[in-house]
This record gives C-alpha cells, structure tokens and sequence, in this order.
C-alpha cells in the first residue's frame, strides 16, 4: 500500500496554498534492472484536490514527473478549518486520498 | 540512450522498486486510464504533444512565468513552477523537449485557482522546458533552457 502523502495547507489574505508531497516510485517504464529486463512503468496518472467539496485543481502527470512529487497550488478563498483532500490514481489502479485542515 | 550508466546507478533500488510492483498487481490496471490523456503523454516531439492538446502554434508570451534553475545538478529532481498573469487561465501544461516523454504534468484550473502551480520534473539533459498555457480559449506558452549536469531520466 502507498505511504501517506504529506500535505499542508496554509490561508493568508484570502488566498489559500496548498503544498502536498506524495509517495510514489514514479517508475518511467524506459529504465532496466541489473539483469537488462525493462521496469514496468508505474506512475500517478491523476490528481485531484478538493477545497471542502470543490475541485480546486485536477492534474495529469507523465512519467517524467519526479519520484515521490511535489506539487503546490493556491486557490481563493479557504478558510482556517476547512478540508482540503487530495487524491491520487496511478497506471496500475492504485489510489489514496488524504485529508488536511487549512492552517 | 545511455542505459548501462542507468543501470549502475539505480541497481540497487531495484529490489525495492520489485516489491511495490508485486502489491501493486492485484489492482487491474485498467481503472486508472479512463481519463488520462494516453495520447498526450506519449507524443514525442513537440509539435505532436501541441497538437493533441490542442494548442496548435501556441504565442509565445510574456505573462506566462516559468520558474526553473539554469542550472540543475541533479537531472531527476528539477524544481518547475509556472505562473500564468493571464486572466481566464484554465489549463497549463509542463514539457520538457528533450524527454523521451515530453509532457511532464498538465493542470486543469478551475475558476477559483491561482494559475500557480510548482512540481518537479525529471530530466535526462540540458533542455528548454516549455509552459503551455490555454487562457479564454487561446493558447500560450513560454519556454526557458535548463541545464542539467547529471541526468536523471532514470529517476
């Protein structure tokens, strides 16, 4: 199962960020192991973040994003308290969705 | 490809990249695709990645911002960020020319969201590293060269 992601979110000045670190291998699928077999590819394709039950940004990532991404956002509004959930699928159907409340 | 140099590098995360693998296989793989821009993600030149987003001849454009290091020493993590000022931005893209897959990330801004956004990319040499951002409809883009010292494709 994937590690949990890390995620901060911080409202200043009606402007909320939002910084999420997730764990993921991000395999590209062009490298080869020590005996010359390819590594399947093994990425997150898909990321959604959701201010309480609003989407505040969908992503796609390739496989060249780096392992274990980072990614940081701001959106209007939020508010100390409020939920902001990011969820991630990969190639191989895996998921996770984790929870923080605006600092 | 210099993949002998990969392999020496990376042998010894092997094993544990493996595991994953393994727990990863009960899951049907095929749940994860039904939105994701296959094609896009696998257009090897430049102006096929323009063309299946749809961009065409994206104007280059100086409100769109891309904040990268001139210099990255270390090719698999290279911070990115792209500031759009143009009003109505909806989409970015993050390309990266020289990478076997040149399309990085791509983010769908609802109304609401700063077009700010900041990942990190791999990269496997010295390229221009190309922001497309679609605005009202209309596409731009920005470009600016990274130089990488150690190539990190491999991740």
């Amino acid at each position: 199962m994937a590690s949990p992601m890390r995620i901060r979110a911080a409202a200043k000045d009606g402007v909320t960020e939002v910084r999420v670190l997730m764990s993921h291998v991000m395999e590209t699928g062009q490298r080869k192991d020590s005996s010359g077999a390819v590594i399947p590819a093994h990425f997150i394709t898909e990321l959604t973040a959701k201010h309480n039950d609003k989407v505040v940004l969908s992503a796609e990532f390739g496989p060249s994003v780096s392992t274990n991404p980072y990614l940081a956002f701001k959106f209007n509004g939020g508010a100390k308290g409020d939920k902001v959930a990011v969820t991630w699928v990969d190639n191989k159907g895996e998921t996770r969705t984790d929870e923080v409340q605006v600092a | 490809m210099n993949h002998q140099r990969r392999d020496t590098l990376k042998a010894g995360s092997g094993l544990g990249v493996f595991g994953l693998l393994v727990a990863a296989g009960m899951i049907k793989p095929e749940l994860a695709q039904a939105a994701w821009n296959k094609e896009a993600f696998e257009a090897k030149t430049l102006d096929a990645a323009f063309g299946v987003i749809g961009a065409g001849k994206p104007a280059e454009s100086g409100d769109v911002v891309i904040t990268a290091p001139d210099i990255a020493e270390n090719g698999a993590v290279v911070p990115v960020g792209v500031v759009s000022n143009i009003p109505k931005t909806e989409y970015v893209a993050i390309m990266i020319e020289k990478n076997p897959n040149m399309l990085a990330a791509s983010f769908t801004i609802p109304e609401g969201t700063v077009a700010d956004v900041q990942t990190r990319v791999k990269m496997g040499q010295t390229s221009d590293v190309y922001a497309v951002v679609k605005a009202d409809g209309k596409f731009y883009m920005s470009k600016k060269e990274v130089k990488v010292t150690l190539g990190g494709c491999g991740g």
